[in-house]
């Protein structure tokens, strides 16, 4: 062999290595099986996205200062939640005790149970009839609790109040109404938008397209599992997106939305509705400036086809990893976290929703989140994404089906029924 | 057989022991960093995650040998088509922006060297692109090409740069361009300096017109640099994942490359398929690598060094 062909082999390998190396695993799992049992008093972790508020760190500070024993030391994870999750996830290949308590997306807990990566929780310790119930379902797998629930989420339609009550109409509770209510409007405004989503390409178009089907009286599995998306009334739902793209009611350029894209174009005044999560509501009421709508939305729960709608649930659970030290420690603290006063803190400090139901009846609170009872009622009839342990898989064929419907590469029709096939494969 | 086997053959075996216990750190550090995740790739590319749950629904644990299956599996079925074009994608944007890159770059280059006045501040405006990381680049272009973004102002129309179809290609390819062409100028930008300058005046005075020169006398004498910045280029532009990724975003048939689809494999936790996929990538980047030195003769390692000196 030639110098030079070595050499360039060389370059060429030293090219690829990197990502090579990213992608080895770390080879054969042992088999035994750590133990279930919550044991052990100590110091704990707690790995959890960004603190963007400070309010982790106060609680957490809060809990140390009468625990001198029990310390709890918040491990940062990065920002975006694939990249959470692959942390959480090499963590758990590697059998590591690096992490106590996870702060997991509600999405995630089927994939975590299922592999042994967090360890079931004593459902009698935590009162559960005390939080909403959609809430507790997804920290859930196969009726057993895994995870805590602590914050919770659900999508609201936020609309502009000024232009519908110029319009003199009601906010929408079906999509019909909502179709009429944005062509009384463009009377007067021609250039706004109707509605907007979420549907670009990702996690996003996935909790859309849920609520599409949902809303229309569909599901995407039933009750058992079964994936069922091949139903009219799913097809009902997601035509209810397609033919909004098609007829100008949601703007061609929405495809491109995400959160921030579509809370930008709501608060530039660019759309009459918009399905956004609660966070929306402070920035966009702020008057520094940002926002040109200020003052002049409100919320309503998402409309449906033929009644109210269904929102499709988010929010992050709390799990104990099945590898690491000091559960017992671990427990108490998430049983802290998840108490009236802390989730109180909570919401008051980063707006986001709390699982326990109390807290959306509270008077002052609501003084202060006009928005708490809608959003009590949106995660009430709220429904979960498929909880799958191939999560990833399931979401991928979904937003693969929702974006070729809604770009028009397949008619709805044929989406749905590659998306049943798909779904079978994945879920059986 | 290359010059220096036949030298290493005729010195005296000392020094050969010595040569080679001198290299033996070198080697070390080689197998480590190169060869072990090679290897290790190449093993994990022949074993499968089990994916299959027991009756009270834990996931079966453990990898099991499955052979050459990750690979067949890429060519069939539903994977063949995903693997077909993203193979398709990486070729494309491999061979348009390194033959844009090739021609600004040498236009840039030729500025950089000929710019008397302010010519610091040109060639550092030249290689700002170069110097800014990729991913914050390619969310530079995103927020340009985004729908309301500045390419549509100028454009004065609603293109949707970031969904599927033509538009998002030549979103990432302007983007590469901009950002690497750069790096292929400061290579030729090298060359053209090495050049002597009487070639240029004998040039001059035989009456040859600059089109002449710098076909006749630029171009051969910076063709060793060039070609290896093409070579550097190409071997770059195959492995492309964070350009596409962050601008236009994952799982978009226009613009999957095969990194994106190994990257995708190996975070819905399919290791072993993922490994194939990115063994699959070596051997085209290391064919390609080799085609190139083969057929261009570029001298990547000084052999031409060597030969004259012999």
């Amino acid at each position: 062999m030639g110098v030079r062909t070595t050499a360039a082999r060389a370059t060429a390998a030293l090219g690829v290595a990197v990502l090579l190396a990213s992608c080895s695993s770390g080879g054969d799992k042992g088999n035994e099986q750590p133990s279930g049992a919550l044991e052990g008093r100590g110091e704990v972790t707690f790995a959890t996205g960004k603190d963007t508020s400070g309010n982790m760190q106060k609680l957490v500070d809060e809990w140390n200062a009468s625990h001198a024993n029990e310390q709890v030391r918040i491990i940062e994870l990065p920002e975006s939640a694939d990249a959470q999750r692959q942390q959480m996830v090499q963590n758990a290949q590697v059998k590591s005790d690096a992490y106590t308590i996870l702060n997991l997306d509600v999405v995630w807990t089927a994939e975590f149970a299922a592999n042994r990566w967090v360890v079931e929780l004593p459902a009698d310790q935590f009162e559960l009839d005390k939080f909403l119930q959609p809430a507790v379902k997804t920290a859930q797998y196969r009726d057993k609790l895994y995870a805590a629930p602590v914050y919770s989420d659900g999508g609201l339609l936020y609309y502009r109040k000024d232009l519908l009550d110029a319009a003199g109409v009601k906010p929408p509770k079906t999509w019909a109404e909502l179709t009429s209510a944005c062509q009384a409007v463009k009377a007067a405004q021609p250039a706004i938008g109707c509605y907007a989503g979420q549907f670009e390409k990702y996690e996003g178009l996935t909790v859309n397209f849920d609520e599409a089907v949902h809303s229309a009286g569909g599901d995407v599995v039933d009750s058992t599992g079964k994936p069922v998306v091949d139903s009219p009334e799913a097809k009902a739902g997601l035509d209810s997106l397609v033919t909004g793209f098609q007829q100008g009611i949601i703007p061609e350029k929405a495809i491109t939305y995400k959160e921030e894209e579509g809370r930008r174009a709501f608060q530039a005044g660019e759309l009459l509705f918009h399905r956004q999560w609660p966070y929306q509501w402070n920035l966009a009421g702020k008057t520094d400036g940002s926002s040109q709508v200020a003052g002049k939305f409100d919320v309503a729960p998402l409309p449906g086809l033929n009644g109210p709608g269904s929102s499709t649930l988010g929010g992050h659970n709390f799990a104990i990893s099945a590898f690491g030290k000091n559960k017992a420690t671990a427990l108490d603290f998430i049983k802290f976290f998840t108490s009236e006063s802390s989730q109180r803190s909570n919401l008051l400090a980063t707006s986001q929703a709390p699982t326990l139901a109390s807290l959306y009846d509270d008077a002052e609170l609501i003084k202060q989140f006009p928005y708490l009872p809608t959003l009590k009622e949106s995660i009430l009839s709220a429904k979960p994404r498929p909880q799958a342990v191939r999560y990833g898989d399931v979401t991928q064929a979904i937003q693969e089906a929702a974006y070729a419907a809604l770009t028009g590469e397949k008619t709805s029709d044929v989406a749905l029924k590659d998306l049943q096939a798909k779904l079978q494969e994945l879920l059986k | 057989m290359t010059a220096v086997a036949r030298r290493a053959r005729g010195a005296t075996s000392g020094a050969g022991r010595l040569a080679a216990a001198l290299l033996s750190p070198t080697f070390v550090v080689l197998g480590l960093v190169v060869g072990y995740p090679l290897v290790a790739a190449l093993r994990e590319s022949v074993f499968r995650e089990g994916t299959d749950l027991d009756e009270s629904g834990f996931v079966v644990e453990g990898s099991r040998f499955v052979g050459i299956d990750n690979y067949t599996a890429i060519f069939a079925g539903d994977s063949a088509a995903r693997f077909w074009n993203a193979f398709g994608n990486t070729t494309l944007f491999t061979a348009i922006t390194v033959a844009l890159e090739v021609v600004i770059g040498v236009a840039m280059a030729l500025v950089m060297h000929h710019a008397i006045r302010w010519r610091g501040v040109v060639r550092a405006s030249i290689l700002v692109p170069w110097a800014v990381p990729t991913a914050v680049s390619a969310l530079l272009w995103r927020w340009i090409f985004q729908a309301d973004g500045v390419a549509n102002a100028v454009i004065g129309q609603q293109v949707l740069w970031t969904t599927e179809g033509w538009q998002a290609k030549f979103a990432v390819i302007l983007a590469d361009v901009w950002k690497t062409a750069p790096f292929v100028g400061l290579l030729v930008l090298a060359g053209l300096q090495i050049i002597p300058n009487d070639v240029y005046e004998a040039a001059r005075v035989d009456g040859a017109s600059p089109w002449r020169q710098f076909w006749r006398i630029t171009l051969p004498l910076v063709k060793p640099a060039l070609l290896v910045a093409v070579l550097f280029r190409v071997l770059d532009a195959l492995r492309m994942f964070d350009l596409p990724f962050v601008l236009i975003g994952s799982r978009k048939e226009s613009v999957e490359t095969l990194s994106m689809v190994a990257f995708d494999e190996a975070s819905s936790l399919r290791f072993g398929p993922a490994a194939a996929y990115a063994t699959i990538l070596f051997v085209y980047v290391a064919v390609t690598a080799l085609v190139f030195v083969r057929l261009l003769g570029a001298d990547v390692i000084g052999a031409a060094r060597e030969r004259a000196r012999k």
